[in-house]
């Protein structure tokens, strides 16, 4: 053996060539070495791993399973939704707003539209405010079980996730029944909705209401209980109400550190003032707190979908004005959901005029004065902001979303820096993000 | 830059008649009688344009006039001179135009002053208003705007500040001082409008990738980029295609 050769891997000539004898190290060199110098670690997390929530995308200093910095990359998911409203008629945003966080799809529909109406100058019918409350309520609820589905699994909870996506399905096969989608409906439209309650809808929803509250008392009995869920929660995601006001960071998140702040109650729309319904908070200011936040608004939500049954009345979903409303209710065909028959023969066979009218409003759309708004509205992540700007024509000129989950995820480095490595996923999970309303 | 783009406002300018200062007329953008729905007879204002020139009188109305009152005396009313030359209330939002060296004073006053306390910045974001500056407007005009909404918890108020720079000179000072929620929604703006916010700790591109060309959500950068080529046929931009105007 010579010098130049490898200690661990020392080799010889031989007639069958040459041959390497694998060793281990000496563990009395090992150990003579210094191991208590800082030793900084750089993890790179995401943005393919199951536990970032979606494509997010960690950097991570850590110090043994300390972590020292915590760096957020964002932007996987930029699909340019704000630029393409641009160059779709108002009508036709809808569908593209929807797909933004994609767990809240009506939220974002409701917002935009109450933009547009609001540069509009219009009032929307009393009915179609009573059933996007109904269909946002369900939505909210779908959507924080899907926080809480997604979240356990990250933390190997595992039948919180199974559990909660199939509570999660009950609520979207109503939205499917009523919208004809169970995700990205474009159901709310500019002026009202694009339909009305299918028969039997009122009948369903009242089944699952007889069913959800047993569905998530059985959530408490399985997950709040519990001292594994328990010990992952606790103190875990520190963030009291000045940091989250400092970094923006609404819903959940805020009245989780104990500020009651829920734009249905402070800044109401669409009638919230006239629902009885409690704003439920928690002091922990951690992931635990706002654990128990989600769950108890589901409680809440079913209280708000209850009374907006109770208060239906027949009557139009849709805005009287026919230089804005859509010609045709659309309805549920055999082949998915489109102009009504009747309508089509109306316009087919029985009046040129309303051909024309209903040719210039689905091509061309309809104009909207200018000007600029901003709309805000309770998301189950946070204010759903849209700055809506008109320059009078058939287009927007600008749509911008303050989405929650964007501002909210800021808060990902204070939550996370100085606690354990696993406890990040935690903190994350307990921001509750949707990657698509983050890079829209 | 360039794009597809500019070549159908070019036509659009040269075809119908030059718009006349904040003003378009007819439905379809043609001049004369090119339509005959009763659409074609409407006279409208481009944002930035006639309307949004002008300068609401005081009183503003609901608790505009507290706000202002309050911010007038928190700054200084010779500040506040220099500071906001106009003030629009429109739909029930109330818009203060701030020149942008004062804007770091008017945050910081917003957010500590016990009779205004805007605790929370909403939103920050970026509008380029380009070609609709209105008739006063001269070339390298301000065609870039930062709008910042406010929201004070404490008295459950809503405001809107704007700064307007042009594109040759895109500088505005940072949020990020007085709100750190600034940090990321300043980034999407730079990224998206190009606006470079003095001071902020990290101005880098935040949804875009980090070497991409330009911004897109100007309204000089097309949509769709580039042409796209199938089968020897090529698919132009979106925005290059046939629609109404």
């Amino acid at each position: 053996m010579t010098a130049t050769q490898d200690p661990y891997a020392g080799s010889r000539e031989t007639t069958e060539g040459r041959v390497y004898t694998v060793t281990g190290g000496d563990w009395d060199q090992t150990f003579g070495q210094d191991l208590t110098g800082e030793e900084r670690l750089v993890v790179n997390m995401g943005p393919q791993h199951p536990s970032t929530h979606g494509v997010l995308r960690l950097i991570l200093d850590l110090e043994g399973e300390t972590v020292t910095k915590a760096r957020v990359t964002i932007g996987y998911l930029h699909t340019g939704i704000e630029k393409n409203t641009e160059y779709r008629n108002w009508t036709q945003g809808t569908t593209f707003v929807t797909r933004m966080d994609y767990l809240a799809p009506l939220y974002n529909e409701a917002g935009y539209c109450m933009a547009v109406e609001k540069l509009l100058g219009i009032e929307i019918p009393q009915r179609a405010a009573t059933i996007r409350v109904l269909v946002m309520e369900i939505n909210r609820i779908a959507s924080h079980l899907v926080g809480l589905a997604t979240g356990g699994m990250e933390l190997g909870a595992l039948t919180a996730m199974t559990n909660g996506f199939r509570e999660r399905e009950l609520c979207l096969d109503l939205l499917e029944e009523i919208t004809g989608l169970r995700m990205n409906h474009a159901y709310i439209r500019p002026g009202g909705l694009a339909q009305d309650l299918p028969p039997g809808a009122v009948e369903h929803i009242r089944e699952w209401l007889e069913i959800m509250p047993k569905r998530l008392a059985e959530y408490h009995r399985m997950l709040t209980g519990q001292p594994i869920w328990q010990r992952r929660l606790k103190d875990v995601g520190y963030l009291d109400v000045t940091g989250c006001v400092a970094l923006g960071v609404t819903g959940p998140v805020l009245r989780a550190a104990g500020l009651p702040w829920d734009l249905r109650k402070v800044d109401p729309y669409l009638g919230y003032e006239t629902y009885d319904f409690e704003v439920p908070t928690a002091d922990t200011s951690d992931a635990w707190g706002r654990y128990l936040v989600r769950m108890a608004e589901m409680s809440e939500s079913l209280k708000i979908v209850a009374q907006a049954l109770d208060r239906l009345e027949p009557g139009p979903v849709m805005v009287e004005d026919k230089k804005i409303a859509w010609p045709a209710q659309l309805s549920l065909g055999a082949d998915g959901m489109g102009n009504s028959l009747e309508h089509v023969q109306h316009i087919m066979a029985g009046s040129m005029e309303s051909l024309i009218h209903h040719f210039k409003l689905v091509t061309e759309g309809f104009r909207v004065p200018a000007g600029q708004v901003y709309v805000p509205l309770e998301s189950p992540r946070g204010e759903l902001g849209y700055h809506v700007v008109s320059d009078g024509s058939t287009r927007p000129w600008r749509v911008h979303v303050r989405d929650p989950s964007f501002v909210n995820l800021q808060a990902t480095a204070a939550m996370s820096e100085g606690g354990m490595i696993a406890d990040v996923i935690a903190a994350i999970a307990s921001i509750d993000p949707v990657m698509g309303g983050v890079d829209r | 830059m360039t794009g597809p783009g500019d070549r159908e406002r070019e036509d659009a300018a040269q075809g119908a008649a030059a718009p006349s200062g904040g003003f378009r007329k007819g439905a379809f953008g043609v001049s004369g009688s090119g339509d005959t729905s009763g659409f074609g007879g409407l006279v409208r204002v481009e944002p930035g344009g006639a309307v949004a020139l002008h300068s609401t009188e005081r009183p503003y109305g609901g608790y505009f006039d507290e706000v202002t009152d309050a911010l007038v005396e928190a700054v200084g009313e010779e500040t506040y001179a220099a500071a906001v030359p106009r003030v629009l209330v429109d739909r029930g939002e109330i818009t203060y135009f701030v020149v942008r060296e004062h804007l770091p004073v008017l945050l910081q006053a917003l957010r500590d002053d016990e009779a205004l306390r805007f605790e929370l910045l909403s939103s920050l974001s970026g509008v380029d208003y380009l070609e609709s500056g209105g008739p006063e407007v001269t070339p390298g005009r301000p065609r870039l705007h930062v709008a910042y909404h406010l929201t004070s918890m404490t008295y459950r108020r809503r405001i809107r500040l704007e700064v307007a720079v042009t594109a040759e000179d895109p500088h505005v000072p940072s949020a990020t001082g007085v709100y750190p929620t600034a940090d990321w929604q300043e980034r999407e703006t730079f990224d998206m409008f190009g606006i470079v916010f003095d001071g902020h700790p990290a101005l880098t591109r935040i949804l875009m990738p980090d070497d991409w060309d330009g911004f897109p959500q100007r309204k000089d950068y097309p949509l769709g980029g580039v042409p796209v080529e199938y089968h020897d046929a090529t698919i132009p931009p979106p925005d290059t295609r046939r629609a109404y105007r």
